[in-house]
């Protein structure tokens, strides 16, 4: 019997957190006129949430089950 | 500047190098060494997703409205997260059906419908069109910008130019011919294009150097870095509100969102999309590492987006440069014309990239699914009975590429130029967003039907094309502008760009909405109402339950009669002579069969073979069509083919059950082994015990017996001997007695029948009586008793005459293993935190740590057994144990070997009486 794979659910997770992230309201608390580290708030916020976004997939595909 | 030349001569030598490598592939690919079967090749060659769009768009779209170029790349990184569910699942069954295309893909699943498969295409080829002249304009634009010198110029101020003087014809005539050498050298079984793969693998990484660099030069060579030029923005006003974009709008959320959504859908349905992930797929394990490298590559082409729109928002002010040409602009301006030449070269490469496998892509389905389904049905055309027919698929396919190239540049020239390259690629992103639908609904629900699949597609299209295409072709005046402002006839409610009233949204956003309802709706509502024809049934099971079957794919449900050579000539005019008898080859030996084989048998297992290596070739509706033609199929009622799916399905529901069960079994089994060795060891305790029992009745049942018998045999015994055998007989049978009682009485406490007569007690008092019942027996043996007892220690509830029996027991142990010369026993009682302590402290030989535990088990003396009499019955310490864990309380020794031993036992304050069986409360 294969035990199913956990990594499906681990991504499906993901897929929500991303969905999250960049959506209505949390773009909103980011939108914002201020500047952090010379780089406008909602830029820095989408960038800096994408990077996390493709690292916790790459640790929810790549690592062992 | 640069001269024309030098860029025409970059430009041939890059598609010439592409080439090369290209070739190299094939020649690989030949040779059984693929260089493509590797997931960063794949992941790379799924980069083809950003064209000319990305690499000069973006930056047209952030000047415009900052922030919102990135929904198109973010979308698709939300979307491979579902991959590893949805994508896993499509690669499984277009390996099975072998796939060709989306059209293929889509057709095989409602049935094998050509009918399906010819609308997909022409939505396709259709939506396509207006990207296709997305890529045209970018490289026509960026060339006259790169040869115009000595400065940066608007194209679009260029004015009309003639058909035959138009760069965007010549690019378009050279990439077909690129595009006909490249995908249609030869036809491919598997419709694997290694060396095509290969060179756009190679394309993804040029346009990313090439724009990265760009960004690079312009963040840290015309500005001092990220910051210095987000300040500078942030002094200009306009730009400053550009640095935070949705303020406070409604639609720019909603319009975020479909943005999303839009690009979600894309990433898997575009038809070159759908080509580099499954169909040239070469291992479902490359998807693992594509799943996170992807959105990686779209991370790193997107950091520099907004930086090169300020630059050239600052750099150009007063819109004198269109901003989709900031890439290329800003370093002429920069005096750096080499940079301009490899940015010029990583638009190009991005921009053939797409155009090759999208024309690719369409040219397989236009042939497969469009042309060849039409010609076969032609009985006048005698297809069905010409020798080598791959000649004509690659004719059509050429053929289809020059057309679809040829559609790209007419809708340039009529619509391209009223829109920027964003908005242009928005229209086909809709487009293909309308598969979205039927392929998910397809692959999760066996529910969806033919008609309700075209009923979908239709409606969504429909809708695509009023609110989208109508509109771009009625700016570039090709439609009368009243439709749009008035609506047809003047109905206002159906104004293409607000139908239904719908205002306040962009008109992507507005067209998805009400496409999607409509598609999805049609699609839902059709197929509820609708029946599925058995084929349709049956290619349902097989696509949603594509990682339940067993392998054998639909030959199970095929019924009917065809003959081997009439299926190996069929094959033989797709694949060639040769092609035929190695895949008959390859059938036969799966089989463990000879091959020629004069026997071969033309079951459905072979037909189904040929078919699906038709299918590789020519698409799943054609293959079966021309199927058809040689192998006289019985058509199954679909009662039959339902029956079929109930019985397979139930069979899995049967096993899963079955395994349930059996482990169920399993563990049942293991839990009746376990109580089954506790039972044994149980039993032999008992046996034990008995046996122990046995024998130690039987020593004083033997001594009584024996002096019984002196006394019986001999009468004339004098007087003093008859009274000492009397004594011990008597003696014994008081041994005997004792010992019964105190099985008894054990086995009574330890199966919870003993009765318990609880009262208030003063355990000072019990140990002075008890003290009092033994004195003489310490008298006789010449001990010192020292008491030492805590006065108005807290009463117990307890059973007095229980514990003035293990205060016996223990005193008279004490007593009996006492030094023989100046015994000693002192006895104390204390109160400890919440509980009494009685220690019984004898002055004798002691007890070896090993006896320590011993002594508390039954029938265990400690002493040397064979030579010494045994002192008493063995059970005293065990009762008293007993009778002290009873009350909650512990009963232990401490001893050294010639120091003494001290017995102790606490008992619990708050008596808190151990659960015993209902008998025993019954008996209190």
């Amino acid at each position: 019997m294969i035990r199913p794979s956990i990594k499906g659910p681990r991504l499906v997770a993901l897929f929500i957190l991303g969905c999250l992230l960049f959506n209505y309201p949390f773009l909103a608390l980011f939108n914002l006129a201020v500047m952090i580290v010379g780089v406008p708030l909602l830029y820095f916020y989408l960038f800096v949430s994408w990077a996390a976004l493709i690292v916790l997939m790459a640790w929810a595909v790549e690592a062992p089950d | 500047m640069l001269q024309g030349w030098v860029i025409i001569v970059a430009s041939f030598a890059y598609l010439g190098l592409l080439f090369a490598i290209a070739y190299y592939a094939d020649k690989r690919a030949e040779a059984g060494r693929s260089v493509i079967s590797n997931p960063y090749i794949y992941a790379l060659s799924l980069a083809v997703y950003a064209t000319a769009w990305t690499f000069y768009g973006s930056v047209g779209r952030a000047a415009a409205d900052g922030i919102g170029f990135l929904p198109i790349y973010i979308g698709p990184t939300l979307m491979i997260a579902l991959w590893w569910i949805v994508m896993r699942k499509i690669l499984r069954i277009s390996k099975e059906h072998r796939i060709t295309s989306l059209a293929d893909f889509i057709g095989s699943r409602y049935g094998k419908s050509a009918l399906l498969a010819g609308v997909v295409t022409i939505i396709a080829v259709i939506g396509i069109v207006p990207y296709i002249s997305l890529q045209l304009k970018a490289v026509s634009n960026s060339f006259t910008i790169l040869a115009r010198h000595p400065g940066p110029a608007m194209p679009a101020m260029a004015g009309p130019v003639p058909v035959l003087q138009d760069t965007a014809l010549w690019v378009a005539m050279i990439l077909a011919v690129f595009t006909i050498l490249f995908g249609t050298r030869h036809l491919y079984s598997t419709e694997h294009h290694e060396g095509m793969v290969a060179a756009i693998a190679f394309e993804s990484l040029v346009k990313l150097l090439a724009f990265v660099t760009v960004g690079i030069f312009v963040t840290f060579g015309v500005y001092g870095g990220f910051g210095d030029l987000f300040d500078r923005a942030a002094a200009v006003p306009r730009l400053r509100a550009m640095l935070t974009p949705m303020e406070g709008v409604a639609g720019s959320y909603a319009s975020w969102v479909w943005l999303t959504i839009l690009s979600m859908l894309a990433i898997m349905f575009l038809p070159r999309q759908f080509q580099v992930t499954v169909i040239e797929n070469t291992n479902e394990q490359h998807l693992n590492k594509a799943i996170w490298l992807f959105p990686l590559y779209l991370l790193a082409i997107n950091v520099f987006v907004l930086p090169i729109a300020l630059g050239g928002l600052l750099q150009f002010p007063g819109g004198s440069v269109d901003a989709d040409t900031f890439v290329l602009t800003l370093p002429i301006s920069g005096q750096a014309p080499w940079l301009a030449l490899f940015a010029f070269i990583g638009g190009l490469s991005a921009a053939t990239g797409m155009v090759i496998i999208e024309t690719i892509a369409l040219s397989t389905m236009v042939c497969n699914d469009l042309v060849m389904p039409v010609l076969l049905r032609m009985r006048r055309l005698r297809l069905n009975e010409r020798k080598d027919l791959s000649g004509l698929l690659l004719g059509i396919r050429r053929w289809a590429i020059v057309l679809v190239l040829l559609l790209g540049y007419l809708y340039f020239r009529l619509a391209g130029e009223a829109y920027a390259l964003v908005s242009i690629g928005l229209i086909s992103f809709a487009a293909v967003a309308q598969f979205g639908p039927v392929v998910l609904g397809g692959i999760f629900w066996k529910g969806g039907t033919r008609k309700g699949a075209l009923a979908g597609l239709s409606a969504g299209f429909a809708v695509w094309f009023y609110t989208l295409l109508m509109p771009a072709f009625s700016r570039s005046g090709w439609l009368p502008e009243g439709l749009m402002t008035y609506g047809p006839f003047g109905i206002e409610l159906l104004k293409p760009l607000a139908l239904f009233g719908l205002t306040g949204l962009d008109q992507i956003t507005h067209s998805m909405i009400w496409s999607m309802v409509a598609n999805v709706g049609a699609y839902v509502g059709v197929s509820l109402f609708s029946v599925q024809s058995a084929a349709e049934t049956r290619q349902a099971s097989l696509f949603v339950d594509v990682f339940r079957q067993s392998g054998e794919g639909d030959a199970r449900f095929w019924r009917g009669t065809a003959s081997a050579p009439n299926l190996h000539a069929l094959l033989a005019r797709f694949l060639g002579r040769e092609g035929a008898d190695e895949a008959f080859a390859q059938y036969a030996r799966a089989r463990g069969r000879p091959w020629p084989d004069p026997g071969l048998e033309a079951d459905a297992a072979l037909v189904r073979f040929v078919e699906t290596q038709l299918a590789g070739v020519i698409g799943a509706a054609s293959a079966h069509i021309i199927i058809a033609s040689v192998a006289k199929e019985e058509v199954l009622p679909p009662e039959d083919v339902r029956a079929m799916l109930d019985e397979a399905s139930q069979i899995i529901v049967y096993s899963h059950r079955l395994e349930q069960k059996s482990r169920e079994l399993e563990r049942a089994t293991e839990e009746l082994r376990n109580a089954n060795e506790r039972l044994q060891e149980l039993d032999r305790m008992k046996d034990d015990f008995i046996s122990t029992v046995t024998h130690e009745l039987r020593t004083p049942l033997t001594s009584i017996r024996a002096f019984s018998e002196i006394l019986n045999d001999n009468p004339h015994l004098d007087a003093a001997q008859r009274a000492k055998f009397l004594g011990i007989v008597i003696k014994e049978s008081e041994r005997l007695t004792r010992l019964i009682n105190q099985v008894l009485d054990l086995s009574k406490i330890e199966s919870g029948n003993a009765e318990w007569h609880n009262t208030e007690v003063d355990l000072g008092e019990i140990i002075e009586d008890s003290i009092t019942a033994t004195s003489q027996l310490f008298k006789d043996r010449n001990i010192r008793v020292v008491t030492d007892l805590e006065p108005g220690v807290p009463t117990l509830f307890s059973d007095r005459d229980r514990l003035v029996q293990v205060m016996l027991n223990l005193l008279s142990n004490a007593a009996k293993f006492c030094d023989k010369e100046r015994g000693v026993v002192e006895i104390r009682l204390r109160r400890a935190a919440d509980a009494l302590r009685v220690d019984v402290r004898d002055n004798g030989i002691g007890i070896s740590p090993e006896n320590q535990q011993v002594i508390f088990e039954k029938f265990r003396q400690v002493g040397d057994t064979l030579t010494e009499k045994p002192q008493g019955t063995g059970l005293g310490l065990p009762i008293c144990r007993e009778i002290i864990g009873h009350f909650g309380g512990k009963l232990w020794v401490e001893s050294r070997p010639g120091e003494g031993a001290t017995f102790s036992f606490t008992l619990p304050l708050s008596v808190a009486e151990r659960p015993r069986p209902a008998a025993a409360v019954a008996g209190t």
